[in-house]
């Protein structure tokens, strides 16, 4: 498949963010930056009404319809509003380029889709009947949704695409949208993940399986990567975009390169359907091939920006798999788990890291792991827990993602120029 | 209950607004839905709906073909709800 663009620089010309950080991706990094967390109790009747076990998530900090036109908010589930946001503000950011739409894509992913929409529709067909499901039902709820709200807006012609893999799928989505460049398939790709599920079902449902921290309490504490008290991850919402293209493309229109993306790589792990395999072999071939096939070499990579989601099995299934991956050169990699302050935003957990990932190589500033008190003992890694500078030269970083159904996405940078 | 036709005029043009954005002061009775609003019909059952229960009507799925102007709606609303 990249055999015959493989020569082909693929890079970042902007990005857009609306998460529990900020309503934009300035404000998200800033935030980042100073070690602030998005998690706070959730300020809704359910909680209550439903005796929820958790009680708090990481919740955007705007109300959508304070940002978009209302017909728009009105036509739009969340996880879509959400997305359109956040695919805008990284089109806007990439310079609004002028390109045919036949040239345009969108690789655009969820983890769950509507579910407002869907839970709602089920009510008022329980509640009022089936007179009263809105007509627009359908469109709003589909996993595709946020995919076609960002597509239709800026007239991508050149295919939108939606990959659904759980907490890898944004991820994924990065990886297809190289490949589809690569491909020659298009010019310019708009690719990230959206994710409006702090909602009472997921809420239930993840704490049923255990799988949430339950420190009602306390917050800001409660997504604490590779902590030895880290008890689950936070629950998180919100969208990502990068606008990728080649450079080629780029440089002809003088555009803003962020960094390059050299590569990518999806593997599975075909091992249980949702605990990660503890030998890490697969996610440990997704990062190798990642780095390989964009021309890198294991011992150039100085930073990655972890899936760590703060639960016990799964930041060490991730250490297992580093340790196999890069062996000794893992002490010399600044590790970083934003997950701690932006909770887990599931389908659009990988597009904001990716995004993490690109700005930490174009400033040159690897953000911190908040809540980082007592490290794991058996995690044997440098994780920056204050910004922390790289040093000048080429340097290459990965943005790792997992997800339910053993799916593993790796995405591999290079700061540019 | 019976409703004048300025006052279903007056509910359908704030429905239309509600899901469309269109200033509820271009709805008038001589617009089609589709030709003068660009009312596609997803939105237009879904404004259907919503005039059912806010003028506690029933307008049949079949009927709602024959809706072809603000008119013809308003018309059909007075009708049913008298």
């Amino acid at each position: 498949m990249f055999s015959l663009m493989a020569h082909q620089k693929i890079v970042v010309t902007g990005i857009g963010a609306f998460t529990p950080l900020g309503v934009n991706a300035t404000d998200t990094w800033n935030n980042l930056l100073a070690g602030k967390s998005g998690a706070r109790t959730i300020e809704k009747d359910y909680v209550a009404e439903l005796d929820l076990p958790v009680t708090f998530a990481a919740q955007v900090v705007q109300n959508p319809d304070e940002i978009l036109e209302r017909v728009e908010v009105k036509r739009l589930d969340p996880s879509s509003q959400y997305a359109l946001i956040a695919g805008r503000e990284a089109f806007a950011d990439a310079g609004s380029p002028t390109v045919d739409p036949g040239r345009l894509a969108v690789d655009w992913a969820t983890g769950i889709g509507g579910i407002w929409t869907l839970v709602n529709a089920w009510e008022d067909l329980r509640q009022k009947g089936p007179r009263r499901v809105m007509p627009m039902t359908v469109p709003m709820l589909m996993p595709n949704g946020p995919a076609a709200a960002v597509g239709m807006d800026l007239h991508a012609r050149a295919g939108i695409r939606t990959v659904v893999s759980a907490c890898a799928s944004s991820t994924e989505s990065i990886v297809n949208a190289v490949e589809h460049l690569r491909a020659g398939y298009a010019d310019v790709i708009i690719a990230g993940g959206s994710e409006a599920a702090v909602h009472p079902l997921p809420l239930a449902s993840f704490a049923a399986m255990q799988a949430l921290s339950k420190r009602n309490d306390d917050p800001v504490r409660a997504s604490r990567p590779y902590d030895v008290d880290r008890d689950g991850f936070v629950l998180g919402e919100g969208a990502a975009a990068l606008v990728l293209e080649t450079e080629e493309h780029a440089l002809a229109r003088g555009a803003r390169i962020y960094a390059e993306v050299i590569g990518g790589a999806v593997t599975s792990d075909a091992y249980h359907i949702t605990a990660p395999d503890p030998e890490g072999s697969a996610a440990a071939r997704a990062m190798k091939t990642a780095i390989e096939i964009g021309g890198a070499a294991l011992t150039d990579v100085v930073h990655i920006n972890a899936h760590a989601t703060s639960t016990p099995v799964g930041d060490i299934a991730e250490y297992n798999a580093l340790k196999r991956v890069f062996g000794d050169h893992l002490k010399n990699i600044a590790v970083t788990a934003t997950k701690g302050a932006t909770g887990h935003l599931l389908g659009g957990a990988g597009a904001i890291e990716a995004l993490f990932t690109v700005m930490a190589l174009h400033t040159r500033t690897v953000p911190p792991t908040i809540n980082l008190d007592n490290l794991d003992p058996e995690i044997v890694l440098d994780v920056v827990t204050s910004p922390r500078q790289l040093p000048e030269g080429s340097l290459v970083a990965i943005s790792n993602s997992f997800g339910f159904g053993g799916h593993n996405a790796v995405a591999a940078f290079r700061s540019y120029p | 209950m019976a409703l004048s036709t300025e006052e279903v005029l007056s509910g359908l043009a704030e429905l239309v607004n509600d899901e469309t954005g269109i200033a509820t002061d271009t709805i008038a009775l001589d617009k089609s839905f589709t030709d003068d609003l660009d009312i596609d019909s997803i939105s237009m059952m879904t404004i259907v709906v919503n005039a059912e229960e806010k003028f506690d009507v029933k307008i049949p799925d079949e009927d709602v073909a024959n809706l072809k102007t603000v008119g013809d709606a308003v018309n059909y609303i007075v009708k049913a709800a008298a």
